[in-house]
């Protein structure tokens, strides 16, 4: 080939350092924030662990997901850049055992972030019957509920294991089959995500606010998941490129990528305004529940989060050339990665602690945006999942020298 | 001596493509390329400047924003304060969220009507203008490159000939003009 090729990637020390210090900040954040939640049961604790937990595994998840999409619509283009998405995509297991552990404790009553999980909710002779919840009970019963868990952890672990093998073997095989492979199973893989996506959102995310349902709300989760991937896989494609590795990936790929934040950035607030917009304006009480109480205790987080998340990528990476220009595109990157996260934060913290923002932690329902636990804990899972993924990266070529699209995509110009 | 235009056409693409590095290389002026599709990578080659449709496309849609934000506020604010599903009616920023469809409508609508008229008068192809390519086989399956001579003074007209038929040249016409 005729470029120099630094196709394995050294984990260098600093970054093995950085992410260490920053998982020490996140659990000394992490313990000494439980000390200091005085909410009901440490509901602010444990949402701050959902938000943490979902975040990071749903930024795996997208890359899952956006690896399947490459290989079902035989996208070219994207093999140069296929090994970043596998390394995120290791992380899922790490991502799943957060969620699945603030979901058990939830199951044994140790926190109230699910109102559903309380069993005298269904009981008709008990005073805390809840008529519209027991309603729901087939779907939220602790056996289908944990019998779906299980399920979406299976596919999605299975399917990450046997795409990184696959992919680790073409490298030494070649040809044509294996790429087959890929291209029949991810289609297979994008038709369970299909579903899965919806409805583990509803799951872990929408049931907290039990009483409210959009249908529209799978898909407002999947488009943030999915623009935080690219963010993370841009920045990662940004910083490797930075260190001297993948040579091979030009300013047109770069562009590609720049598209794609452009891209779901606008799906994702296409869907925000939609569910916004169409329950402000039928006004219907059973669905401005959501949006009442954030506009009550939340309103400029809320529009504060719509207002970065669409304007920034919107106005700044609009034009072409700032889609080609790392500087650009990092800290667009940076800003929305930030957004992403506060739009979670959003989704869970109003629901499952009823209380105003405000400094401090505080007592019962006024809740609160501490500051350093927060920052803390979201640091120590960015410590965390950065950890996981540059150690992915280092475990293979980062380059997939032997895929049939290898020439076409590094020929790649636009 | 009366300018001298070459309507060089190539059977293909490729050698199109082909041929204009070649001739760029010797320094002669691409001064147009007729094709039935676009030539992918041909723009650098012959130094088209990169188009600024985007840019006027960008300011249609602006335009289309602030008159629906003017239109909005006229016909359900000012001008008769529409009371729909108890909406606020006396306030066009409390009641904004119900006017950005009609917003994001008239923004695509101006967007893509003033980009469409813009490249159809910028490239005078508005129905029932003249055509002006040179050769009406250049809409079906040939390529023509067009080569004049007071854009490449440093070579003499047979000098241009010859070089241009040491390409993989389909037919040549020289006229003048």
């Amino acid at each position: 080939m005729a470029h120099d090729n630094k196709l394995q990637f050294e984990l260098p020390a600093n970054v093995k350092k950085w992410s260490m210090i920053l998982m020490g900040v996140g659990i000394l954040a992490t313990v000494l924030g439980w000390f200091a939640d005085k909410t009901d049961h440490h509901t602010y604790w444990w949402g701050n662990l959902l938000i943490n937990g979902f975040f990071f595994f749903a930024i795996a998840l997208g890359a899952l997901f956006f690896y399947a999409l490459q290989y079902a619509a035989e996208v070219a283009w994207s093999a140069m850049v296929k090994r970043i998405f596998e390394a995120m995509f290791a992380y899922i297991p790490y991502g799943l055992g957060v969620i699945v552990f603030v979901l058990l404790v939830g199951q044994f009553h140790g926190h109230h972030l699910y109102h559903w999980m309380d069993s005298a909710v269904y009981d008709p002779t008990s005073p805390e019957y809840d008529e519209l919840i027991a309603n729901k009970r087939p779907y939220l019963s602790a056996w289908f509920f944990w019998l779906r868990v299980l399920v979406y952890a299976a596919v999605f672990i299975i399917f990450a294991r046997k795409f990184r093998q696959w992919s680790i073997q073409e490298d030494t095989v070649g040809g044509t089959e294996i790429h087959y492979r890929f291209y029949r199973r991810s289609a297979v893989f994008l038709v369970f995500f299909a579903v899965f996506s919806s409805t583990l959102s509803w799951d872990w995310l929408m049931s907290i606010d039990t009483h409210w349902f959009s249908t529209m709300y799978g898909w407002y989760i999947f488009s943030g998941m999915w623009v935080t991937t690219m963010i993370f896989a841009t920045l990662t494609v940004i910083w490797l490129k930075g260190k001297g590795y993948l040579a091979q990936v030009n300013d047109s790929h770069v562009h590609d990528m720049g598209k794609w934040v452009f891209a779901v950035s606008m799906l994702w607030s296409y869907l925000w305004f939609c569910q916004y917009m169409l329950i402000w304006y039928s006004n219907i009480p059973e669905e401005v529940t959501y949006f009442q109480t954030r506009y009550e205790h939340y309103m400029y987080g809320m529009w504060g989060v719509f207002a970065v998340n669409f304007a920034v990528p919107f106005y700044v990476l609009m034009a072409r050339d700032a889609k080609r220009n790392f500087k650009y595109l990092t800290r667009v990157g940076v800003i929305i990665f930030l957004g992403h996260f506060a739009d979670l934060y959003m989704a869970v913290i109003p629901g499952t602690v009823h209380g105003h923002l405000e400094w401090g932690f505080g007592e019962g329902h006024h809740t609160t945006f501490v500051g350093w636990f927060e920052i803390g804990m979201f640091l120590g899972f960015l410590g965390l999942f950065v950890f996981v993924v540059s150690r992915a990266l280092t475990k293979a070529n980062l380059l997939p020298i032997k895929h049939p699209f290898f020439q076409e995509s590094e020929n790649h110009s636009i | 001596m009366a300018n001298k235009v070459f309507h060089v056409m190539y059977d293909d693409d490729q050698k199109l493509l082909d041929s204009a590095r070649a001739l760029v290389a010797q320094g002669i002026r691409v001064k147009d390329v007729f094709s039935p599709f676009p030539i992918h990578g041909l723009d650098p080659v012959i130094g088209v400047k990169r188009t600024r449709l985007a840019i006027a496309s960008f300011m249609y849609a602006t335009t289309g924003t602030l008159l629906s934000i003017i239109g909005t506020w006229y016909f359900m604010v000012s001008d008769w304060d529409w009371n729909i599903g108890g909406k606020p009616n006396f306030s066009w920023i409390e009641n904004a969220p119900a006017f950005v469809p009609v917003m994001f409508e008239f923004s695509v609508f101006c967007g893509a009507h003033g980009m469409a008229i813009t490249y159809l008068l910028r490239n005078g192809t508005l129905p029932g203008m003249p055509a002006s390519n040179p050769d009406p086989r250049t809409t079906d399956d040939k390529f023509v490159m067009e080569i004049v001579t007071d854009q490449n003074a440093g070579f003499s007209v047979s000098d241009l000939e010859e070089k241009i038929r040491a390409t993989d040249v389909y037919e040549l016409s020289i006229k003048e003009y």
